[in-house]
Parts: C-alpha cells; structure tokens; sequence
C-alpha cells in the first residue's frame, strides 16, 4: 500500500497545487486522523443533532421510547406554535426587537467608541480596558450584576433617583413592558466592548493615507468617515454584522438568569429550551423552533464564509 | 491623527482647532468609562457591607462598617470552591483538546493543497457559527441515550456527566480555533516544511516538531480566550446536567439564586467571586484576549 502510493505519486512528478507531495502510507494515515477524529466529534455533536432537530420537527416524538414510536407529522409542529402556542409570536418580536437594538444602538455605539479611541489620544489603552471589561463576563453574571442595580427596593437606581421606602417603585425587570429595554441596557454594555475591539482592529489596519486624504480634501470628520472611512471598512462590517445577528439569535442566558425568560422576556432560544427542561416538554415544537432559528442564522452564516472564501482567491 | 504628515505650519493650526474638540471628546470618553465602571464597582461596594448595614442607612449611603461575612457566607453556602472545581475538570481538558483538534485540522488544511480543504474549513467554521439551541434538543435526548462506562461518568450516561460537557464545548469551540489557526498557519513560510520534508520527516514530526511551536502565540490567544468562554458558559451544563453539586460555577448561579433568594449583598458577593477568574485572566493577559479575538475577525 504505502509502496503502491509512494510509486503513484512519484512517478506522478509535480502534481497540481502548491508543491509536489511525496506523502507515504503512513502520513497518509497521520493527515487521516488528524483530520479524521475532529470531523467525527465535530459532525457526530453539532452536525448529527442539527440535521436531527429538522427532521424531529415534522414529527410528533414525545421523547418517552425509542424514535422508532415516532410518526410524521407534516407541518403540524409548525402550524400549532404558531396558532396555539403564545409565547410564540412574543418571543419573536423579542428577537426582532434584541437584534434591532443591538444593530441600531449597540454596534454604532462601539464603532463610535472605537473610532474615537483609534484618535491618538492620551490614556487610549486605558478606555479600551475599560470599556472591553465587561466581554469578559458572562451573561449570566451580567444578569446577577445589573439585578443589584435595577431591584426595586435594594437596587442602585431607585435608591439614587427616588426613595424606594416611600411610594411605588419601578420594578425595571419585573414589569414587562420595561424588562426587555432594561435587558438590552445592560446587553449593549457588554456588546459595544466587543465590537469596538474589532473595529479598533480594522481601523488600525486601514491605510492612514486614505483618512488624510479626505482630510486635505477639507471633508468635514463625518463626511470623511462616512464616504472614505466607513466603506474601506467592509471587510470588518460583514464580520460586525455576522456577530450581531448570531448574538441576537443566541440570547438565552441572561433572560434565563433574571426570570426563566417568561413576562416580557420570551425569546425563541428559552422557548427551545423549556420544551426540553422546562414544564411542557415537546420535542417537536423545540424543534421546529430551533429549525427557524437554523433559517435565520444561515444567512450570515453563508454570508461570512463567502465572503472569507470569495475574497481569498482574488 | 493626520497632522503628522501635513506641513508643520498646518500642523499647528490643525492643532490649535483640536484642542477644544479634544476636550469634549475627553468628557464623553470619561464620563462613559464611569459608566461602564459603575455596575462591576457597585457590586464590588454592595458586596463588602453586612445587610445589617444596608438594611439601616440604605443602599446609597456612606457605609458604617465593611467586612467580608458576605464573602464567607457565600463561599460556604453557596459551595463555591466545589463549583470552581468543577468548572477547571471542565475547562482545561476542553482547552487541550480543542487546541489539539484545531491545531491538527488547521496544519492539514494549510500546508497541503488537498481538494477538500475549502469544504472542510467551512464544515468547521459553520459549526461554531449556529446558534447552540439549533441542536440542543436532539443533543439532550443523544446524551440520555449514549452510555460511558462507570469510570468516565457515575451516571453511566453521557448525561449529567464531566465528560458530557466537555465534549460538547470541544465540539463547538474547535471550528473557530480551526479558523484562526489556518489562518495563522499560513503565514508561516512553506520552505520551513519543505526543508524538513526533504530530511525525511513525517508528517507528524513536521507538525508537532517544526509547524506546532511556531504556532505558539496563537495558541496562547486561543487558550486566553477559550478559558474565559468555557467557564462562562452556560446553555450546555444547564440542560445536560440535572445535578446541582456536579455544575460549573456559572451555571451553579441558578442554585445560587435559590439560596440567597434576596440579599443583594450576598449576590453581590457571590458575583465578584464567580467574576474574578476571567477579570484575572482579562487583567494579566489581555494582549493575548484581544489578538485572539481580532484574529479570528480578520482574514486569511
């Protein structure tokens, strides 16, 4: 075997690609497992449960047995979540409103952060700490962390701006018609760190010549961001957008911490989750919910790698 | 800014216009910085006073004694050392094996040119890119129904299990360290392989001896920020662990909230404790944190 390859490839003399590869049976096996174990672990945990999760959502398991007990069901999953099952469309618009925000005031507010700390001004590595701080932190914690500022009576801003011991207060997580912007305060916290960081990267690797350029032009600052600064940064942006969608559809953590996602705080990925460990377990319904989420994140998800690949060849 | 390339003389004026802007920029800049600073150091200060204190002069008040009972209380009710001990049986072998996984799919895909490289890279990118609820059913019922023997898991299931957990943060988290190690593989220059090729040296010698060490602040990047997002996770062990006691730390904060119900000071207490790992990690190394993060935003 090792032979019979060794004698193909070399009779064979500099094959397509890169360089001529001489590769022996036993490198062959080597470049086999290194590739091989990964894929397996990789398909058999992420791949296998994601093509699963679209096919249990045309059925109607209820998880008890084998899947075998199993029976199609059609579109009936999809039709019930989205005719008699509540939480459902709630969750939505919660979604929508949780990418809105993120995309409209979260992300600008990074990239504002990090075009003015890309100015060389003094202290600038001591804002980015700062600022980047809280990426570290889980959102679970972040969930622990604002409850001590928003509880009604304990919590920083009541007692700052009111007297919690007389009158009524606002419950900002209890009430659901605040929670969810109280939610996406403390959520921008954590993401416009993020995306300034990887602004701040583009930036630093944009050509300085292209913002003197606009300057000597006599370009007001924001024209010059906007028509010289802002486009070379595409490369960057599709990174920025890539990460705001799939942040938007991940949500789960800090709604789960703050009140199991309920009242207010419904999100697609807690409904998910309920109809495993939650009170009403239904398979088909956690999983036809999860197969919209899969829709949905296919779009960046190809935008991402096309734009990873299409660009490397050119 | 750009005054460093025009002539001196418009250097000066082109100053002289900056200076006021540059004050407003200072006061926005600093006046975000303390509120960014607020919430952590609001816990900080609610976490060092006893309720007794906060209960009798309120929250927003100049405190009249400081001590560290909530600190111990929450350390022994809420079982933090077991918690943080579990949280590293999870965290390092995942690290290990995830740097090990993507270092060795990064070198195939880099340094040869087979036809399945482009369709490989984005078998493990798109994994780390979906949404972890996308599989999360399924993954539930696999893991009630895949055994292990008694020595890998006390449930005999992968379910509620050490080895459960790290599994499947290795399988999520290798597609974005295979990314960013291709990437970085391919910048180191194919002579290197090639002269070793030429000595006669396996493949395996060529990773692990020359490709692997020169890989080395890449890897470090990668472990910075793997640790942080391992031990903050929390969606895996929530649903594939049913006991309390076996949790990571992060997850563990669903207990928590049971057990404090709520004394703000003492979960005030309890999440600078489960903070301060990953605020270590950020302080110490954070050249590593963000070059790993800023790597995998760029291009190959």
């Amino acid at each position: 075997m090792a032979i019979d390859i060794a004698t193909r490839v070399g009779t064979g003399g500099a094959r397509r690609g890169k360089r001529a590869v001489r590769l022996s049976g036993r490198d062959r096996v080597t470049i086999g497992v290194m590739a091989g174990v990964p894929l397996l672990v990789v398909g058999g945990l992420i791949w296998f449960p994601t093509i699963a999760s679209v096919v249990l959502s045309f059925t109607n398991w209820d998880g008890i047995g084998g899947v075998t007990t199993a029976h199609w069901v059609g579109t009936e999953n999809y039709r019930q979540i989205a005719t008699i099952y509540p939480p459902f469309w709630p969750a939505v618009k919660h979604n929508l409103i949780w990418l809105g925000f993120l995309a409209f005031v979260a992300t600008p507010f990074g990239l504002l952060l990090a075009y003015q700390l890309d100015k060389r001004i003094r202290g600038s590595r001591v804002y980015q700490s700062i600022f980047f701080m809280p990426v570290v932190l889980s959102f679970a914690i972040i969930g622990f962390i604002w409850q001590l500022i928003y509880s009604p009576t304990q919590g920083l801003i009541n007692n700052l701006f009111s007297d919690p011991s007389h009158g009524p207060v606002t419950d900002w997580l209890g009430n659901p018609k605040l929670n969810l912007w109280a939610v996406l305060v403390a959520v921008c916290w954590r993401h416009a760190g993020y995306i300034m960081i990887l602004y701040l990267a583009g930036l630093k690797a944009l050509d300085p010549s292209l913002r003197e350029a606009a300057a000597i032009d006599g370009a007001g600052e924001w024209h010059a961001f906007r028509t010289v600064v802002f486009p070379a940064l595409r490369p960057i942006n599709i990174v920025i957008i890539v990460v705001t969608v799939i942040e938007a559809l991940r949500a789960f953590d800090i709604v789960y911490i703050i009140n199991r996602g309920r009242n207010g705080l419904e999100l697609l990925s807690v409904l998910v989750t309920n109809n495993i460990i939650g009170e009403a377990s239904r398979i088909g319904y956690g999983s036809a919910i999860a197969v919209i989420l899969i829709v949905i994140s296919i779009i960046p998800i190809v935008v991402f790698v096309w734009s990873n690949f299409s660009e490397k060849q050119a | 800014m750009t005054s460093a390339t025009v002539t001196a003389g418009a250097a000066r004026t082109a100053r002289r216009a900056l200076r006021l802007p540059r004050v407003g920029l200072h006061a926005f800049l600093v006046a975000t910085a303390i509120v960014w600073l607020a919430p952590v150091a609001w816990a900080v200060f609610t976490s060092f006073r006893p309720y007794a204190d906060t209960a009798k002069y309120g929250y927003v008040s100049v405190p009249h004694t400081l001590s560290l009972v909530n600190y111990r209380n929450a350390w022994t009710q809420g079982e933090i050392p077991k918690h943080f001990l579990n949280s590293m049986i999870i965290t390092l072998p995942a690290i290990a094996l995830i740097l090990l996984f993507a270092a060795s799919v990064a070198f195939v895909v880099a340094r040869f040119s087979f036809w399945f490289n482009v369709p490989l890279l984005i078998f493990f990118m798109a994994a780390n890119l979906l949404p972890q609820q996308v599989i999360i059913t399924p993954l539930y019922e696999m893991y009630l129904r895949i055994p292990l023997p008694n020595w890998l898991s006390d449930t005999g299931l992968a379910y509620d299990s050490f080895i459960g957990l790290i599994a499947i943060n290795v399988a999520f988290q290798t597609g974005f360290c295979t990314f960013v190690l291709s990437n970085y593989m391919k910048t180191i220059p194919s002579s290197l392989g090639e002269a070793a090729r030429v000595d006669g040296a396996s493949v395996f010698r060529q990773f692990w001896g020359i490709i692997l060490p020169l890989c080395r602040p890449a890897l470090a990047a990668l472990a910075t920020l793997e640790f942080t997002w391992i031990y903050n996770d929390f969606l895996w062990a929530v649903v594939l662990m049913s006991s309390g006691d076996k949790r990571p730390i992060t997850s563990s904060l669903t207990n928590l909230q049971g057990v404090f119900f709520t004394d703000n000071n003492l979960i005030a207490a309890a999440s600078v404790l489960v903070a301060l790992p990953t605020l270590i990690v950020f302080a110490a190394l954070q050249r590593q944190f963000i070059s790993g993060l800023t790597l995998g935003a760029q291009k190959g």
